[in-house]
Order: structure tokens, then C-alpha cells, then sequence
């Protein structure tokens, strides 16, 4: 599917799911879009989320294929990579972390371009910078959030707003992430679309979600800072939904801005174990780097180990009996 | 008039003239074109009918016709159930990729000819546009929208050109964020290929080869005892050293196994020689073997099941043998094997001893369970401890050397700088490539995985392009000449590469450089090297 209609599928189906939760709780449908839709979605979520890495991990790893980006353990004076080549449990736990913390990976990327025909390499870190961006705000924003479903705000989230709020600029406080996690994914979607290679590749399942993201990000960012609600009544019912006792009755006093907000929250929940952002599970998983690279030390073992014919020195040497004597090799069988 | 399958065919202008804006139809909607020289011929059926393969028949890639079963369509599906089944890494692989891109100007086959859907996402993705229709329920409701398509003869045609345009060599997923493995994607979609009895010649009849003779250019024993005996009569003539070959020797403390591919083409016969002049030398009590005389293993290009039947041979070797270790020689998806699969398929191998260097008492830790270690680990160990023959670097002063790391030792093992430490102790002029061309980064030669044979041409080049304007940059900038390398594969395909991107560098293996500065005991006053070329100030004597 080309661009265009890859992406237009992808912003409407955001538009009519934000107006679903809009319109919906305007028309008086808030009950069903703040409780009951919440918690299909985190059930969704949950039950995807495990089906899915258990049905990953119910499939074996044959082969032990670490790709190795770095010295092997070899000879003691030979200087070993622990992080790219990594040999013990320890140091492939130090590679994921590195890998998941702080993307790794992409910190290694280049840019190839072709000058006179020649291809030439520079470092590009604009990907990395954008994930990273994109990513830990996320999780701070997320983080923050969970002043509203708890009674009591736990110290750590009080703590991570105060740092977030560095760029104090008056009442209510202004994050850093706020503006992070929308900078991010719209530089995420502007490569997307303004990078030839990547438009190319890229399908309404990588839209979609970048989009749905942007849809919760916008209205959440009007929330707190333009079109705010009654924030007293929106933790009364988000307080009612973590503690089993939804509190219908604050309803009313919440914007329907906030509906739509919170049922594309809702969407993202339960569209994610079906779709490409379980790479957050995925990356644990992955044989190239959560194994060691110590397979000629220990045997790996695959539990599918197939019986297979194999030709056997016996029937080699019947084949080549006499022409083996001729030059004098030595045979099991004269 | 050169012809596809020449390399004279193809104009430099041409081939440098890439482009890499995508075609305006979406990647689905191109469907594939058969060019002559960028495709390879199919596997005749007398191959797979030996080695017991399903669909054995004789058919042309650019026929309408590829005389599949009647029932194809349910074979790979089955297929595929049955290998997301077995392999996390297929089902992960199909699932987690973001296509963020990051891999997209990371294959030497993009770089070097521009065709998108040789950027290993693409790659790929003619996979998981099966696996999301067939497989996932958003893709069976959703079909386009999610990404699906449905399975047409079309899509077996493209699957067939693209996993025989990737080299299985890693590049890509050193770059990629989850560590997407392309080399697990074409393994698989090449082994699905496989049940329709899709292969190509240039893998299969190795393969069949290898089965029934112990190595991959059908050499039967009696002609390999020639070959070698012919090692030895030059080797005297450059040396003056007689040198005694063993094979099939029983009771030996080591078993030898190397590449065919070298002692049948140069350069690699140098480096073939090379191990013999070594290993006399030191005096090691070891043995060739006619029946396991294949480290390669285009069994790895075909299916587990096939590479597993090949390995089988190196073990059941040194078991009839009663040898206590394996050494292997300089070859690349060799290593792959022997390092990351050879153990977990026909191990465990008990019966031989940890290697332990005999001259220096070294015990190779690092390959208890294998019982298997590399060359360059072996002659490391002896430099280190002062047991190497003393050399004359000097002998190899007509050599201004580079190295360039074969993608599997390198990605798929992590041999980096044993080889290095090797060639720094043999000669006097050695110069890396720019960092984003070597070690883990290093480019494939073009031709590995079964890919370097000449009606392949074209992309051989194409896929060549990086690797050769990285050894012509140091060939322009430090007189680079000479370009090592450890593996069989690139010693057959980095010589086209080199003589059409950086004309007048000569590849060779590292133990061919060994054996031109080793200085044997009793050996005559050398003059020539060992490719017979007279040794750097011997001409003006």
C-alpha cells in the first residue's frame, strides 16, 4: 500500500476512535467509555501480552546465535569483549540492559551515502535521539500518571515531577516530557514520511500506532495545560478504577475531551500485543543478544534435535574401496 | 563481446550509477524481473534426488512453469507453522521489527545496486506479509490494512530472487535495536523454498557433493592424495623441505579440517600448502581426512537438516580416528558452524579431549565442549609463548597487507584479533580499512552463502561494491596490495571483486603469508614465495 492511503487510514482510524470516546461520553455514554472500555482493554492487554510471550517462549531456540559484534573469549592475553562478545550470564545481562536501556544498537548506526559512486559512512544518532526521547518521556509521563490512581502519591513519582518540572515557567507546571514525547513522535513520523527509504517500508501498522500515540499525547497535553477538567473528579473516578469501586457518579463533572483521551488510552492498550509495539517484550527474547557467546564451552542443547541419514564412513568406503588402496590409503576393510 | 557471466560485461560507469529512490509502485505491487546475471540457475534434480529431497526436477527460473507440487500453497504454510514452531528467533523475527530502518543502508546489496527490497526490512518483509495474513489474526481479518498479503506463485518467484540476494552475513542485525537476524529470515525462507524443491545449483550440487564424497568439489580420495602429493613436490621446490601429508591416519593427536575450495583454486592452494609447511614444521603428530575433507558447509545455505548431515562427518571422524582434538583451517561459514552449531547438533563429542596445544601446554578452555579450535587461535598461542619457527617478515615486504574479516568469524563468532596478531608477527606492512568496513561492521565479499558463481555476476559485483571501494581506498591512500582474509568463499570471490573495484590487489590467505616468512629447519636459500613468485630483493641478486 502506498503512502497515502497507508497514512490516511491510519489518521482516521485515530479520528473516528478519539470521536467514539468524545462523542460517546458527550452523548451521555461516559460509564461505558470510562469504566467498562478501560477495563476490556487492560484485560486485553494483560491476557495478549502473556498469550503472546508464551507463545514465544513455547517455541525452543534450536541453535545458540548470538550475533557477535566484538572479541571473543579466546586465549586469557587476548583482551575479550564482555558487552559485545559476552561469555558469562552476567555479561549478557549487561549487553540486554545496555540494549534496552539505551538502545544500543542504534548508537551504532551510520548513514550511507554515495559520493562519486563510492559509498561513504557517518555516524547518525538522529534515530537514536528520537527514540530515546520519544521513549523515556513516555515512561515518565506514564510514571507521573500514577498520582491519579493512587490515594496516596508514592515519593518516587513526586520526585520525578519535580525533575521533570525543571523549566518551572508558572501554574501548572511545565514538563520537560510534555513537549518531549510529542517532539519525539513527530520526529519519528516526519522521518517516516519525509525519508524516501523508510516511507517505502512502511505500512498503516507503523501509522497507526505513531498517530494513536499522537492522539494521546495531544489531548493529554490540553488537558493539562489549555482545556483542563476537573481534575478532583477525574481522580475520583481513575482512584475508583485501580481500587475495583468505579465511582460513577464523578463522571458528569469530566470534560468529554477527556473521554477521548482516555479511550485512545484504551486503544493503545488493547491494540498492543496484537501489533509491532511488543518489541518492548520482544527485545528480551531476542537469541542474537540474550545469549552468550560461549557455545564452544558449553553444549547448547535443542530439544528438536532431528534423526537425519547421514553417510557414513562405512559407505564411503564402499564407494571408494579400491581407489583408496590404489594410492595407498589406509581402509577399515580390505 | 563479454557476456553476463564476465565480469567485463559490466561498465564501471554503470554500476557506480546507483540510485537509492524507491520504484513509485508499492513494494507489493512490483513484482520481481529476472535479469541475467542476477539470479542463479536451479538445483538439478540429481542432486536433490542424492541427497533425498522433495520435488526433484528439472526447470528454469524464467519459465512461467516451475513444475511446483499441485498442493505448494498448503506446503508452506505447513511449513511455516511448523517452523514458528521450532525456531523462537522466526516467530520473534516476524513479530517484533518496528521498521524503523535502521538496517535499511546496512546490506551491501542495497549499497552496491539499490533495489529496496534488498534492505533486509524489505527482506524481510516478503516474509511477514505471509506470516501477518496467514498467521495473525489482524492480518486474516484485515488483510492489506495489517500488512498481509495472500501467497501467490508471484510471491514464491520473489521470495526465490531475494533469499538468494543475501549472504546470510549479519551486517544488519548488528545495526538493528531487537537484533533482527536476516541470516535467520533467508535460512528460513530458504528452507521453505526447499519443500517446494526450489534450489539453486551453485548450493545443491556442493551439498550432494559433500554427502558423497566428504567435500563439497566432489574430490575423490584418490585424487585429493594426489593433489597433495603435487603440495609436496612444490613445496620442496620452494623450500627444499620435505614435507610429510598424513591422511586418514589413525591414532593421530589432531585432525585437520579445512575448506575444499582451497586445495582446489588459487589462491586458496597457497594457503593449503601453507597449513602443511606448518605443520611439518612444528613437528605436530595430525591427520587430513578424505572422508571428512570439507570444513565448509553449504548444508547451512540449504536447512538445518542438510548442514547437520554434513558436520556429521567431522565428528564421526575424530571418533573413527581415536584422534583427541579438531583443528580447523581459515574458512568463514565454516566457522559458523563449527563454533555456533556444530556441538548442539552432533555433539556431544566425549570422546575427544579439551584441545591442548602440545608445544606450549596450552589447554583451549574456551572450546571444552567443542573440541574444536581455529588456526589462528593455535598459531597465536605459539608466538605468544615463543614456540613459533622463527620467521623472516622481510620475505613478505613485497606485501602491503590488509585484513578483511569475514562476516561469519566475525558476527557470528568474534575472531578479531588472533588473525591480526598473526599477521603483525609475518609481516611489516599491515594497514586497516576505514572501522565502519571491518570487524563486526565488515562487508560480506558478495558471494558467500552460496551465492559466488559467475552467472550471479552482476550481483556479485553490486553486493562487492563496499568491501572493494574500502580495500581501493587503502590501496590509493597507503599502496595497499595485498588484501588476507580467512575464509575460502572470499578467497574464490574477493579476487573478481578486487580485480574489477581495486585492480591489482591479490588476495591470499594468512597462512600463506605464515609459510613465506617461516623459516623451516634445513630448508634451501628461499627465492620464491610460496606462489612461486621470486621473494622481495631476490630479483636484483
Amino acid at each position: 500500500m502506498s503512502f497515502m492511503p497507508s497514512f490516511l487510514i491510519s489518521l482516521a482510524a485515530v479520528a473516528v476512535l478519539f470521536g467514539i470516546g468524545y462523542g460517546g461520553a458527550a452523548a451521555g455514554a461516559g460509564a461505558v467509555i470510562g469504566i467498562f472500555v478501560p477495563y476490556a482493554a487492560l484485560l486485553l492487554f494483560l491476557g495478549g501480552l502473556v498469550w503472546k510471550v508464551a507463545d514465544w517462549a513455547n517455541s525452543p531456540v534450536p541453535f545458540r546465535i548470538p550475533t557477535t559484534s566484538g572479541q571473543q573469549k579466546s586465549l586469557d592475553w587476548i583482551r575479550r569483549d564482555p558487552i559485545d562478545s559476552p561469555f558469562t550470564k552476567g555479561e549478557v545481562a549487561l549487553r540486554m540492559a545496555l540494549e534496552v536501556l539505551f538502545f544500543r544498537s542504534l548508537l551504532k548506526n551510520t548513514k550511507t551515502q554515495l559520493h562519486h559512486g563510492k559509498p561513504v559512512y557517518a555516524t547518525d544518532l538522529w534515530l537514536w535521539l528520537a527514540a530515546m526521547i520519544f521513549h523515556y518521556s513516555m515512561l515518565v509521563v506514564l510514571l507521573r500518571h500514577l498520582r491519579l490512581f493512587l490515594a496516596e502519591t508514592p515519593f518516587f513519582v513526586t520526585a520525578i515531577e519535580r525533575a521533570d518540572g525543571f523549566m518551572q515557567v508558572g501554574v501548572p507546571v511545565f514538563y520537560a516530557t510534555s513537549i518531549g514525547i510529542l517532539l519525539g513522535l513527530l520526529w519519528l513520523l516526519s522521518r517516516r514520511i519525509l525519508n524516501p527509504m523508510v516511507r517505502y517500508i512502511s505500512l498503516p501498522n507503523d501509522y497507526f500506532p505513531l498517530l494513536l500515540l499522537l492522539g494521546i499525547a495531544g489531548s493529554g497535553f490540553c488537558l493539562r495545560y489549555i482545556d483542563k477538567t476537573d481534575i478532583v473528579a477525574v481522580k475520583e473516578l481513575t482512584v475508583g478504577l485501580a481500587t475495583f469501586s468505579p465511582a460513577a457518579d464523578a463522571i458528569a463533572n469530566i470534560s468529554p475531551l477527556f473521554f477521548g483521551h482516555l479511550f485512545l488510552v484504551a486503544i493503545l492498550f488493547a491494540y498492543f500485543p496484537f501489533s509491532k509495539l511488543m518489541h518492548l517484550a520482544g527485545v528480551f527474547l531476542s537469541p542474537t543478544r540474550n545469549l552468550a557467546n560461549n557455545s564452544r564451552a558449553e553444549r547448547h542443547i535443542n530439544p528438536w534435535n532431528p534423526k537425519v541419514k547421514m553417510h557414513t564412513y562405512e559407505e564411503y568406503e564402499d564407494d571408494f574401496r579400491d581407489l583408496m588402496k590404489e594410492v595407498g590409503l589406509p581402509v577399515e576393510k580390505e | 563481446m563479454a557476456k553476463f557471466d564476465e565480469m567485463a560485461f559490466y561498465d564501471h560507469k554503470e554500476m557506480t550509477n546507483i540510485s537509492y529512490a524507491p520504484p513509485a509502485t508499492p513494494w507489493m505491487d512490483t513484482p520481481v524481473q529476472f535479469r541475467p546475471g542476477s539470479y542463479i540457475y536451479p538445483g538439478k534434480a540429481r542432486h536433490l534426488e542424492y541427497l533425498g529431497l522433495p520435488n526433484p526436477r528439472e526447470w528454469e527460473v524464467t519459465e512461467d512453469d516451475w513444475k511446483l507440487q499441485d498442493n505448494w500453497k498448503q506446503i508452506i504454510l505447513e511449513g511455516m507453522a511448523d517452523r514458528l514452531q521450532r525456531f523462537r528467533s522466526f516467530k520473534l523475527f516476524m513479530d517484533i521489527c518496528v521498521r524503523c530502518g535502521a538496517c535499511a543502508d546496512k546490506c551491501h546489496f542495497f549499497i552496491g545496486g539499490g533495489d529496496p527490497k534488498n534492505m533486509p526490512v524489505l527482506r524481510a518483509e516478503l516474509l511477514r506479509s505471509i506470516y501477518r495474513k496467514n498467521f495473525t489474526a489482524m492480518g486474516k481479518v484485515m488483510g492489506k490494512i495489517a500488512g498481509g498479503r495472500p501467497l501467490t506463485i508471484d510471491v514464491i518467484k520473489e521470495w526465490f530472487y531475494y533469499f538468494f540476494q543475501c549472504t546470510e552475513c549479519r551486517r544488519c542485525s548488528v545495526f538493528c535495536p531487537y537484533g533482527i537476524d536476516t541470516a535467520e529470515i533467508t535460512m528460513m525462507g530458504r528452507e521453505l523454498l526447499g519443500l517446494l524443491g526450489i534450489y539453486v545449483n551453485w548450493i545443491i550440487e556442493p551439498a550432494a557433493n559433500c554427502f558423497r564424497t566428504g567435500n563439497h568439489l566432489g574430490i575423490q580420495p584418490h585424487t585429493m592424495k594426489d593433489i597433495f602429493d603435487d603440495f609436496a613436490t612444490d613445496i620442496e621446490d620452494i623450500t627444499g623441505v620435505s614435507v610429510d601429508i598424513p591422511f586418514n591416519r589413525k591414532g593421530a593427536e589432531v585432525l585437520f579440517v579445512t575448506p575444499s575450495g582451497d586445495i582446489f583454486a588459487e589462491p586458496g592452494i597457497y594457503t593449503a600448502m601453507g597449513y602443511c609447511l606448518f605443520f611439518n614444521e612444528i613437528g605436530l603428530d595430525y591427520t587430513w581426512s578424505t572422508y571428512a575433507s570439507e570444513g565448509g558447509n553449504f548444508g547451512l545455505f540449504t536447512s538445518n537438516e542438510v548442514m547437520k548431515r554434513l558436520n556429521s562427518k567431522i565428528y564421526s571422524e575424530a571418533q573413527r580416528l581415536g584422534v583427541k582434538y579438531i583443528i580447523g583451517g581459515e574458512c568463514g561459514h565454516m566457522w559458523r558452524v563449527l563454533h555456533q552449531y556444530m556441538d548442539t547438533m552432533n555433539g556431544p563429542a566425549d570422546f575427544l579431549e579439551t584441545p591442548k596445544n602440545p608445544i606450549t601446554g596450552t589447554v583451549f578452555e574456551h572450546a571444552k565442549s567443542t573440541k574444536m579450535i581455529h588456526i589462528m587461535e593455535f598459531m597465536a598461542d605459539l608466538i605468544k609463548n615463543g614456540k613459533m619457527p622463527p620467521v623472516d617478515k622481510s620475505r613478505n615486504d613485497d606485501c602491503v597487507v590488509t585484513f578483511h574479516d569475514s562476516c561469519n568469524p566475525a558476527r557470528g563468532m568474534g575472531i578479531f584479533e588472533e588473525p591480526r596478531y598473526v599477521l603483525r608477527h609475518v609481516c611489516n606492512n599491515f594497514v586497516e580499512m576505514p572501522e565502519n568496513t571491518i570487524r563486526e561492521q565488515t562487508f560480506c565479499c558478495g558471494g558467500g552463502a552460496g551465492l559466488g558463481t559467475d552467472e550471479n555476476m552482476e550481483m556479485r559485483l553490486r553486493g562487492g561494491l563496499p568491501r572493494g571501494a574500502a580495500v581501493k581506498h587503502v590501496q590509493d591512500t597507503h599502496g595497499v596490495n595485498r588484501l588476507a582474509c580467512m575464509c575460502a568463499i572470499d578467497r574464490a570471490t574477493l579476487h573478481t571483486v578486487c580485480e574489477y573495484w581495486a585492480h591489482g590487489v591479490e588476495v591470499c590467505g594468512i597462512t600463506e603469508l605464515v609459510a613465506n616468512a617461516m623459516i623451516c629447519k634445513g630448508e634451501k636459500k628461499r627465492e620464491i614465495n610460496m606462489r612461486f613468485q621470486p621473494l622481495p630483493g631476490a630479483e636484483q641478486e
